[in-house]
């Protein structure tokens, strides 16, 4: 049987993509249901819900932050290629393509993204104010 | 498809087959696209908004809910995304058990569960954004 020729979503590229895409889908989905539980606190007291915030407060979550913030980017960025792919004439073509200028939005974006982000958390932990 | 030679296989007989009443997978694969460029400004501004703006997790406290649900644009820009990010990433997992729960019965309490969980966060989201009381004790 002749090999089957690559397709978008066969091999390569386009599947590794796809599969970042399903990852980082679940990982934002079950967050997202962990947030609005945590900030439905706020109708139980204002006490219930400074806890639980508080306890969000430390360098760990933090780090857990970005990777959020990472994850979200990547879905977002990667979505606006699938559009493209789907219903722009020469998306299928620049797939590749595509998936190089998101990678390096994705790495200009979390670079300032990370500084600014974890910057309270390197003060706190190496001094400074 | 209409080229046959470069179509593979799993593509000319697809597992599952198309029930062929109705267009649902039709709207709901064209509601994910336009879901996901709404989301891409709702979620992308909120998460600067509130990670880099405002000052992060640090910032917040109940005073700071109280102070941004006192006005109706963050309670609209909340609720849409809330309601727009749930059904999105629902039907995301929809797909995703569709694709890996081969049992039927595994794949039906999957889907079942996955309902009740998008219909009681939904909800509960909800109804804390309209009944919030900043005097709440």
């Amino acid at each position: 049987m002749a090999p089957i020729p690559a397709t978008l979503y066969r091999g390569r590229e386009g599947m590794w993509s796809w599969v970042a895409h399903r990852i980082t889908g679940v990982a934002v989905f079950f967050f997202l249901f962990t947030h609005v539980l945590d900030t439905a606190l706020v109708r139980v007291s204002p006490k219930a819900y400074n806890t639980v915030i508080e306890s969000y407060k430390t360098p760990i979550v933090n780090f857990l932050e970005v990777g959020l913030v990472g994850a979200v980017l990547y879905h977002a960025l990667n979505g606006i290629r699938l559009i493209l792919i789907d219903f722009w004439s020469k998306g299928p073509k620049y797939h590749r393509v595509m998936l190089w200028v998101i990678s390096a939005v994705w790495i200009i974006v979390m670079i300032p993204g990370f500084y600014f982000m974890t910057k309270h958390t390197f003060e706190q932990m190496f001094g400074g104010n | 498809m209409t080229d046959n030679l470069s179509t593979p296989p799993a593509l000319l007989n697809p597992r599952s087959a198309r029930s062929g009443k109705n267009n649902y997978e039709l709207y709901s694969w064209l509601f994910m696209r336009i879901s996901g460029i709404i989301l891409v400004f709702l979620v992308l501004g909120h998460l600067f908004i509130m990670n880099i703006l405002d000052g992060g997790v640090q910032r917040i406290n109940f005073g700071f809910v109280a102070g941004r649900w006192a006005s109706p644009f963050w309670q609209v820009w909340d609720l849409l995304q809330l309601w727009l990010a749930m059904l999105h990433g629902g039907n995301g997992l929809r797909t995703i058990i569709n694709d890996y729960a081969e049992n039927d019965r595994t794949r039906s309490f999957l889907k079942y569960l996955l309902l009740v969980t998008v219909v009681f966060i939904v909800l509960l989201g909800t109804l804390v954004i309209f009944t919030f009381d900043p005097n709440i004790s």
